[in-house]
């Protein structure tokens, strides 16, 4: 198959996100043989330097250099995209938050098969790529079936895909910052607030003790709040935690909270979605403490015991007290 | 301000374990508990906190089988104003983007002013809310955590991106907004509210009411098609602590100690 194969770069402070890697890593595993071309959109100077360390890595790398991309706004990259991407190309987008904003309406846009939350790739039968997929928080897998005959947007999970640091491509920029079109759009970008601070920085702590749903009621956390103190530790959380307003956002592990390095990571009641995983950095010793044996937690983790922590969390506390 | 959310019937995994059935063609249904999409009920708690601001209605469609009838009722009985139910045989195994078609012919029926989706639901797409803006060709922004009406041309809203950052930005309306969990805090319904709603009749749009040909949208019209379910083989996983709870919890110091768990 000859497909045009991209990869959309995201940057921030003149630095490619780590998925520039493994969008590489991505692309060839599912066109071992194809020349991966690097879509970069910014603004100014840096963008110069930033395309030529990029195609360290890619083949081609095409550099989009516009003041309406001086942030990266789904809204204005999309048609920019569509503007110059040949009929029937597959791009690959991470799937953090900007891929989300941008892969489904561009592949509309396409006409395109869309591939959300990619995690694996199982070759072809004719046109139609399998797909590996987590469904319900990763509780089950599923292969998909998609149909990349008129082109694919496939937004990859971060962090599956091994970073392809070979660095050996020796792509040359091709700037494709002419002919744009319209880049106005209906939403434009104002500021970003940054996350508020907590009373403790969770990202310093060699020792989590941390809470997800298994908690199950507010007045419980002080179970966690007396272990984490006998063990000389700190409470984290995942997101229904504080989406359920009982602990500071400051406290939550993952994608969309804190990113942290623990030494030992106790997940207590966390079932180890993707988007909490994400946050573990460092490669934590990690034991997970969950009611449900099937929970994906116990995959991830080095320890696991199967317990109601309700039960289990105040004798363990009890027997450190004692020691 | 006229508002459609869109709601999903999902498996609640809160409630359940979900495990693959035997020939791994599904999930196990037997026992299941139901409910409405978590991120959706946030959607309508904003959808209603906006109305009763600024005025308006809220209007909660679903796209399901009639028992996707229960959840556009809950959430009428929250406060939604009224309810519709896209349902036909036809439309089984329709992919996101037949979804997305499908909420396009109902935004096309009203005169909406904002659709809010939840960002996902239970396959973790994040994918219809996006879909639908484009099929429209209206503005969009995802992960939305909050909203500011700033008059009726447009909004201001902010976006949950990583490290718990949050992008603001301007909209105009009309626009597609996929909402993020966290964004309010979902009022509670209580017995009474159902009961108040249990005789409303909801209307069912089929393929024909909807004008939307079920071969585009449907299994035929997929462009991805679900294969089967299956449990990775991740290798060894977490070695378990078996024995009596104080045993566990011997073994577990132990580790603890060991590991630099305990100062």
């Amino acid at each position: 198959m000859a497909e045009q194969v991209f990869a959309y770069i995201t940057h921030k402070n003149g630095v490619a996100d780590d998925s520039a890697l493994e969008l590489i890593a991505a692309a060839k595993a599912v066109f071992p043989e194809a020349a991966v071309t690097a879509i970069v959109t910014g603004s100014g100077a840096a963008l110069e330097t930033l395309c030529e360390q990029v195609a360290a890595s890619y083949a081609e790398v095409w550099k989009i250099d516009n003041q309406a991309f001086a942030y990266p706004n789904a809204e204005v990259v999309r048609p920019a995209l569509k503007g110059i991407l040949p009929d029937a190309a597959v791009v690959f987008l991470a799937h953090d938050t900007f891929g989300m904003d941008l892969g489904p309406g561009l592949a509309i846009q396409l006409g395109a098969v869309f591939v959300p939350d990619a995690v694996g790739f199982e070759g072809f039968e004719g046109t139609a790529l399998k797909v590996v997929r987590q469904e319900y928080g990763g509780a089950v897998s599923t292969h998909v079936q998609c149909d990349l005959a008129k082109g694919a947007v496939i937004n990859v999970r971060p962090g599956v895909y091994q970073p392809d640091e070979s660095k050996a491509a020796g792509g040359q920029v091709v700037d494709k910052s002419g002919a744009l079109g319209d880049l106005t759009a209906g939403r434009r970008y104002l500021e970003t607030v940054a996350a508020e601070v907590g009373d403790v920085d969770i990202t310093k702590e060699d020792v989590l003790v941390s809470i997800g749903r298994g908690i199950e009621d507010e007045d419980n956390i002080e179970i966690a709040d007396d272990l984490a103190k006998a063990m000389g530790a700190v409470v984290s959380c995942s997101r229904p935690i504080v989406d359920a307003k009982w602990l500071e956002k400051s406290r939550q592990v993952g994608t969309s909270g804190q990113t942290v390095k623990p030494k030992v990571y106790l997940a207590c009641g966390i079932s180890g979605s993707f988007q909490h995983m994400g946050g573990l950095k460092g490669n934590p010793f990690i034991i997970a403490i969950n009611k449900n044996p099937k929970a994906p937690i116990f995959q991830l983790a080095d320890v696991g015991i199967e317990a109601d922590i309700l039960d289990f969390l105040p004798e363990l506390t009890e027997k450190i007290e004692e020691l | 301000m006229e508002i459609l959310v869109c709601v999903k019937r999902v498996p609640d995994t809160a409630e359940n374990e979900i495990e693959v059935n035997s020939d791994g063609t599904d999930i196990e249904r037997d026992d299941l508990v139901y409910s409405v999409n978590e991120w959706d009920n946030y959607a309508v708690e904003e959808a209603i906190q906006i109305r009763d601001n600024v005025g308006g209605s809220v209007t909660v469609v679903a796209v399901g089988d009639e028992e996707s009838e229960e959840v556009v009722r809950r959430e009428m009985a929250m406060g939604a104003d009224s309810g519709v139910l896209v349902s036909d045989d036809a439309f089984e195994g329709a992919d996101g983007q037949g979804i997305a078609t499908l909420l396009k012919a109902v935004v096309e029926k009203g005169q909406y002013d904002l659709i809010l989706t939840g960002a996902q639901a239970d396959e973790g797409g994040a994918q219809v809310g996006g879909m639908l803006a484009a099929l429209l060709g209206r503005p969009y922004a995802s992960l939305v955590n909050k909203i500011e009406v700033v008059d009726d041309k447009q909004l201001k809203v902010g976006r949950e991106i990583e490290g718990g950052n949050q992008e603001m930005s301007e909209i105009e309306l009309p626009c597609v907004l996929s909402i993020q969990t966290g964004i309010n805090e979902p009022r509670y319904v209580g017995i009474r509210g159902i009961r108040k709603v249990a005789s409303v009749e909801i209307p069912v749009m089929g393929s024909g009411e909807l004008g939307v040909d079920a071969a585009t949208v449907g299994a035929a019209g997929a462009k991805v098609k679900r294969l089967d379910y299956f449990v990775p083989d991740l290798g060894e996983g977490a070695e378990m602590l078996e024995g009596s709870a104080d045993e566990i919890i011997e073994k577990l110091i132990e580790i603890l100690k060991a590991k630099g768990g305990l100062k």
